[in-house]
């Protein structure tokens, strides 16, 4: 029986959305390196949809799939639908999770609520 | 597929599946029964006792056949620490980095009333006798230290540590499971008074280990039943995984030599590769080290993405990663030589078995290398690092 679905093993060696963002007008980042999981999220928001994004990993095979497939789920959607984005989502996409893996789609909902969130503080000023 | 996990567990040798699979066959009967068939079956169980005990410099009267590395561990313990209390001596040294085995035991132990002193390992991962010497007391029944590490393979001075403990009359245990047929090994040389070991670590099948126990020192029993093993280990006996681990072990020991002259090369030649990944680290010492052990730590990356691209590269490996033990903390082993939570979440062990060739030994440094660039290339943690906005720990 293999670790991880054939999804989580598609994102992780073959993830989308990879790399910086330059032009990114909402940046959030989450975790800790104490805890073996940082992720980083850029968005790139016009008239209110996520015209593109890009995420940078440090983790394990779960957490690079999950911020693969975040970024996938949001990508070209609207700002509202990318914060309606829940963890659970997330691992259905990717055909589930192990239990004790399920944070690593947490933090891929927080990364991306981070950047929204820097978006906004970004309009504001 | 490279096969570089030998410490997690070993190939059965021909020798050792030739042996079981006669027993199984011929030797069915049980050992404790009266007829001539099932005393064949007990000869061929003290035979493996007779060898094994011939190989280590012990009496065949002081092993005891367990399950293997972890319950000859506990029972070790647990039968110290029962003659301790009954001497009102109720203190046990052992060592940060010990096995779980012999960890937890001694968590019991501590709720049972027993004072534990954890030896510092230092960085280089190597305790020195007068350490221990100046940690034994007036109440310490027992000093447990492991023969090798099992993730960073560094190797104790077992016959030093021994003779302090023989000096104070402290019994000295010694978990020997990562070095028993790959080191040479002879408890009266090397004052041993219990020492754990399993078969599957060397070439042997799983779930059969043994306890050595020197003459004199009282064993209690963890499992209770029939008078098997002298009446300190109930169960039918293993017979042929007993009869397969003593083969095996006579052939990893008759070819020590040859094994840590090969591997020793090869693990040296893998160590200088991987010391080019800039901000890496080798865990544990250099020198005083299994010859089959390689272990690193890689700043910016996590392990369990590491050691699955490389099975996508046809490399088994192991890494000390939370992640890989499904615990919020990496390996206790690298935080107890002072590697931080950081870097020692970015860890490799690589155990390398005799069969490996140069070709293979270059193709493992080749794809930790681009394994190591390629998750590199998309960690905000390296990025950081490079950008200067943290500070490289390695």
């Amino acid at each position: 029986m293999a670790l991880y679905s054939e999804k989580v093993m598609d994102h992780f060696r073959n993830p989308r959305n990879v790399g910086v963002l330059e032009d990114a007008n909402g940046v959030g980042e989450v975790g800790n390196a104490k805890c073996g999981d940082i992720m980083k999220m850029y968005l790139k928001i016009e008239d209110d949809i996520v015209k593109d994004v890009k995420f940078e990993t440090f983790g394990c095979g779960s957490a690079i799939a999950s911020s693969s497939m975040a970024t996938e789920l949001i990508k070209g959607k609207p700002v509202e639908e990318a914060r309606q984005l829940t963890n659970k989502a997330v691992a259905e996409a990717l055909d589930g999770l192990p239990d004790y893996k399920m944070h690593c789609s947490v933090l891929a909902q927080e990364a991306i609520e981070a950047a929204l969130k820097d978006y906004e503080s970004r309009q504001e000023q | 597929m490279i096969y570089a996990d030998n410490a997690a567990t070993t190939k059965m040798s021909d020798a050792a599946i030739e042996t079981m699979t006669r027993v199984i066959r011929e030797n069915y009967g049980n050992p404790s029964s009266l007829y001539a068939f099932g005393q064949e079956a007990k000869e061929v169980l003290e035979q493996a006792r007779e060898d094994i005990a011939k190989i280590i410099g012990a009496d065949a009267r002081e092993i005891i056949f367990t399950s293997g590395g972890s319950e000859a561990d506990n029972q070790a313990l647990i039968s110290a620490a029962k003659i301790g209390a009954m001497k009102g001596k109720k203190h046990i040294i052992s060592s940060a980095f010990e096995h779980h085995a012999v960890l937890h035991t001694l968590k019991k132990l501590e709720k049972e009333g027993f004072e534990v002193t954890l030896l510092d390992v230092h960085e280089n991962g190597i305790i020195k006798p007068e350490e221990v010497a100046a940690a034994i007391r007036e109440d310490t029944i027992l000093v447990t230290i492991m023969y090798a590490n099992n993730e960073i393979g560094t190797i104790e001075d077992i016959k030093g540590i021994g003779a302090v403990c023989r000096e104070k009359g402290v019994i000295f245990h010694t978990d020997a499971v990562q070095a028993i047929g790959h080191l040479p090994i002879n408890v009266q040389e090397q004052n041993i008074d219990m020492l754990s070991a399993s078969a599957h670590k060397f070439h042997g099948p799983k779930g059969v280990g043994f306890l050595y126990v020197k003459k004199g020192i009282k064993v209690s029993n963890l499992i209770e039943g029939g008078a098997q093993e002298k009446g300190k280990r109930a169960g039918t006996e293993n017979v042929p995984g007993i009869a397969a681990m003593a083969t095996a072990l006579a052939e990893s020991v008759n070819n020590i030599e040859k094994n840590t002259a090969r591997l020793t090369a090869v693990r040296d030649r893998i160590i200088k590769g991987l010391k080019e990944i800039p901000h890496s680290a080798i865990n544990g010492d250099e020198t005083s080290r299994l010859p089959s052990n390689i272990n690193f730590c890689f700043e910016g990356i996590e392990g369990e993405s590491l050691l699955l691209l490389l099975d996508d590269k046809g490399i088994a490996a192991s890494s000390g990663s939370a992640c890989t033990s499904g615990s919020l903390d990496p390996s206790h082993v690298l935080l107890a030589i002072g590697r931080v939570h950081d870097v020692a979440h970015g860890s490799l062990r690589l155990s390398i078995g005799e069969d490996i060739t140069d070709d293979e030994a270059d193709y493992i440094v080749k794809s930790v290398k681009e394994v190591v660039e390629y998750l590199r290339g998309f960690s905000p943690v390296w990025r950081d690092l490079v950008a200067g906005k943290t500070k490289f720990i390695l």
